[in-house]
């Protein structure tokens, strides 16, 4: 990506115009994802104008996007050539952006099996709070000539600079997919999930929710019909499968929205992000569970101490998705070592802390 | 590479005085058998499986419980000693050479496996726990450590971490980074740190990836958390043979443009076939100008699925011969073969340099016409073996490290290999690391500015820079030089400075 790019020359004036000036930035993309993370402060710094595939060669199982390019082109141009995100990134709403789902490095219900975001970012240009333009990583899924930057942006939200372009691992569609769905009860179904995980199934995703297990196999044909065969449940129609995984993916269904009642109550949605085999967490309201039971989403009444702390008793964390009350902080506190190791790659990579400051961490 | 003993290097008072300061501080903490400190004892410590750099270490310290660690990393940082961390020593770009006013923390006595647990499949290791250890102690639940660097036998989990380490499977499975949950160790002020809970991912900042393949330089690992996967019930290889380079170099893109993802694409050229198969009896096609190895694994009905698909695609692709391995006994003598490459190539030369760096597949072919070109210009052998699904190459140059000449010759056919790399559109390392090796080529990928961004970032971490000074990312200053040696190639400016 070079410098004489005109839409990131602007990028670029833009960010050292606020450099002199001390004034904060917030990075904006398509917008889908303005609700999550601590508010936005500064001013917009639009990126949307750096769209475009750079480079794709479906035999190299590599394409170089930047990053103002909208998701949903993206996928359409690998799907035309059997291939696809094999981290299934949500798109919550039109209009998302591939920088954004970097930014925010959240994946969708293939990640305990496919690998998240970060596992599939190769390279990333990145505008640091320098003004500089700078490029890490690369086109080739080994490199590791010097520390592994393009993947530290994954799930940065931006704080660490504007990611202008950036390099995605893609992988063929699998030729068979199939969805199988159980009734059980919650513990049957982290039963079910302990089980399947040490079995060579082509196990792609799993989700339980309400009493309804569902299991979601991709693979050759052959290993496909052989795991129906072997777990039996009742199989989904194709159409009904892809529906349901999307909506799970993109938070459309019913269970991720919180309305206007909802609010009012003080409902909130959480994530959970814990060990697979974390007993069952004692919250009150409704659960989903993903991932093998290494991702459960929790609309709760319950306030942010007791969800934070049923997350850390099992060893894992909570963010929390959707609700009006952040007062208490989206991410999970960070340790001491941690918050200094945090301030320093801050002050590494943007030390007048311009870009979407306080939208991870305040102080960040 | 000869290892015997070597007259001891000229005393230094100041050296001597400091090596007794830092001995005497480091006595209070550990045990006296767990501090090497006369040359003979510290010369096996002198480099890592790049042999022909070394440095003799000031100190070496053999820590067994983590508190140890601990205080020894609190010394040196109140004494601000270097230190390099150091696992099994089979790294390949000097990652683990010492400094000479430094101390070697060697993690081999970290070296019990923790926990497996079956139910997560997950195993919970001490750092100094050598690779193939983790899949032998899994094998029993039916489970294995996926990675499977080529030196597995030997190679420990920590410096698998340090080095991001891959091997012949990691384009189906990933490389470390895609396989390790967690790591837990110290920060050089001696904070115990870790890098995550053991969930699938961690609040802020995602720092797994920037500790994974940081050679040492940002933090101390003692302990890692690596996924188990089921063993595939049933594997395959097909070897294909190959005329010409360029078809096989097509043909590994045609198997990938298929859908197909092998669990191993491995390309060997005539010359690293015949130094193989003289030295492990491979069974492999001594006529082709280059083989492919193209592994399935899974079901047996998968396996025979994808195995059919595959040899269309490589007949289509004009493969001159194609042999199935038709069992577990076949399919593992083919890999004993690649396996083997290295130390094939020692038995037919004094020394070999192993390269690594990486290209787009598509640029196979041409970066091989390119290397046997170079072998013409530096008059020097090259036996060529790929980890060709990845692109990731390494050619092993020959030669003798007795003959100054040839060395100096190595040195350069090497850096021309990763610098035509770089300009195909690829990086210098693709699994060995930068280490000493490949600092000037670094200078050659990255930018100043990018490499100034590289030193902040170790800051961040390390700001005193005791954690393996001097690797992984040039100074401005040596860049510099280094734009400037170029210029003369071949008739470096200078020649007393050292250049590693």
């Amino acid at each position: 990506m070079s410098a004489q790019d005109p839409v990131l020359a602007r990028l670029v004036d833009q960010v050292n115009s606020a450099r002199s000036r001390r004034a904060p930035l917030d990075i904006r993309g398509g917008g889908s994802k303005t609700f999550y993370g601590e508010a936005a402060v500064g001013e917009p710094l639009d990126v949307t104008g750096l769209s475009g595939i750079t480079s794709y060669e479906p035999t190299e199982l590599v394409v170089t996007v930047r990053t103002g390019t909208r998701l949903d082109d993206l996928e359409a141009a690998l799907e035309a050539h059997g291939q696809c995100l094999a981290f299934e990134p949500p798109r919550f709403a039109p209009g998302g952006t591939v920088g954004g789902m970097v930014a925010a490095g959240l994946s969708g219900p293939a990640r305990a099996s496919a690998g998240s975001v970060r596992d599939h970012v190769l390279g990333v240009t990145l505008l640091n709070g320098r003004g500089e333009i700078l490029t890490f990583g690369g086109q080739v899924a080994k490199n590791v000539a010097g520390y592994d930057v393009s993947r530290l942006m994954a799930g940065s939200l931006g704080i660490l600079g504007v990611i202008c372009e950036v390099s995605l691992k893609v992988l063929p569609v699998s030729p068979s997919t199939a969805t199988l769905r159980f009734d059980c009860d919650e513990a049957q179904a982290s039963a079910n999930f302990r089980d399947w995980a040490s079995q060579p199934l082509p196990i792609n995703a799993t989700a339980w929710h309400e009493g309804g297990l569902y299991v979601r196999l991709a693979g050759a044909r052959a290993a496909v019909a052989a795991a129906c065969t072997r777990l039996g449940g009742a199989q989904l129609a194709p159409e009904q499968a892809k529906s349901w995984w999307s909506s799970v993916r993109d938070h459309s269904a019913e269970f991720f929205a919180i309305g206007a009642a909802g609010l009012a109550r003080g409902e909130s949605l959480w994530r959970l992000s814990v060990p697979a085999t974390a007993a069952a967490l004692k919250l009150p309201g409704q659960q989903f569970m993903e991932w093998g039971g290494a991702q459960r989403w929790w609309k709760t009444l319950a306030d942010a101490g007791q969800v934070r702390s049923a997350a850390a008793r099992v060893g894992g964390h909570a963010t929390l998705i959707r609700g009006a009350d952040k007062s208490n902080g989206v991410f999970a506190p960070l340790s001491e070592v941690s918050m200094r190791i945090h301030r320093g790659l801050k002050q590494a990579f943007d030390p007048l802390r311009l870009f979407n400051r306080g939208r991870l961490y305040a102080g960040l | 590479m000869n290892t015997s003993l070597r007259p001891a290097p000229p005393a230094d008072a100041h050296r001597e005085q400091r090596q007794k300061d830092v001995v005497a501080a480091l006595r209070e903490v550990l045990p006296r058998e767990a501090i090497l400190f006369r040359h003979e004892d510290t010369v096996p410590y002198e480099c890592d499986a790049l042999t022909a750099y070394r440095a003799s270490p000031m100190v070496v310290v053999l820590p067994e419980t983590e508190a140890q660690v601990a205080a020894v990393l609190k010394i040196c940082h109140q004494m601000t000693v270097p230190i390099v961390a150091r696992g099994a020593g089979t790294g390949l770009s000097g990652g683990a050479m010492p400094h000479r006013s430094g101390v070697i923390l060697s993690l081999s006595k970290f070296n019990k496996i923790l926990n497996i647990d079956p139910a997560s499949c997950t195993a919970i290791v001490q750092c100094g726990v050598r690779n193939l250890a983790i899949s032998e102690a899994a094998s029993g639940y039916g489970l294995y450590y996926a990675p499977d660097p080529s030196s597995q036998i030997a190679c420990t989990i920590g410096g698998n971490v340090a080095e991001n380490s891959g091997g012949v499977h990691c384009l189906k499975y990933g490389l470390t980074l895609h396989n390790v949950l967690r790591v837990r160790g110290f920060m050089v002020t001696v904070s115990p740190w870790n890098s995550a809970p053991e969930a699938l991912d961690a609040a802020g900042l995602d720092l797994l990836p920037i500790i994974i393949g940081s050679e040492g330089m940002l933090a101390v690992t003692t302990e890692v958390t690596v996924k188990l996967i089921p063993k595939p019930q049933s594997a395959r290889c097909i070897m294909a043979s190959f005329d010409d380079i360029e078809s096989a170099g097509a043909a590994v893109a045609s198997v990938i443009a298929h859908g197909i993802i092998p669990a191993g694409l491995e390309m060997m050229d005539r010359a690293m076939t015949a130094a193989v198969d003289a030295f492990v009896h491979a069974d492999y096609d001594l006529s082709a100008a280059a083989i492919l190895l193209c592994e399935s694994d899974g079901t047996p009905a998968e396996v025979a699925e994808e195995i059919a698909r595959m040899e269309q695609v490589l007949s289509a692709a004009g493969a001159s011969r194609i042999e199935v391995s038709r069992d577990e006994a076949q399919r593992l003598k083919f890999w004993s073969g690649r396996k083997n490459a290295f130390p094939a190539s020692g038995s037919i030369s004094p020394d070999y340099m192993c390269m690594d760096s990486t290209i787009p597949r598509k640029r196979l072919a041409e970066m091989l016409r390119a290397i046997q070109q170079m072998e013409i210009k530096y008059n020097l052998r090259c036996a060529n073996v790929f980890h060709a699904g990845d692109g990731n190459l390494h050619p092993l140059i020959l030669f003798d490290a007795a003959d100054a000449d040839q060395m100096r010759r190595c040195e350069l056919f090497g850096a021309d290999i990763l610098e035509t790399s770089v300009r195909l559109g690829g990086t210098v390392t693709g699994e060995h690391g930068v280490g000493i090796e490949k600092l000037n080529s670094m200078c050659v990928q990255f930018s100043a500015a990018e490499r100034a961004q590289f030193l902040a970032l170790k800051q961040a971490f390390d700001p005193l820079e005791l954690l393996n000074p001097g690797k992984v990312i040039p100074t401005l200053h040596r860049c510099a030089e280094y734009g400037k040696m170029h210029v003369h190639r071949g008739m470096l400016p200078f020649p007393e400075l050292p250049r590693f």
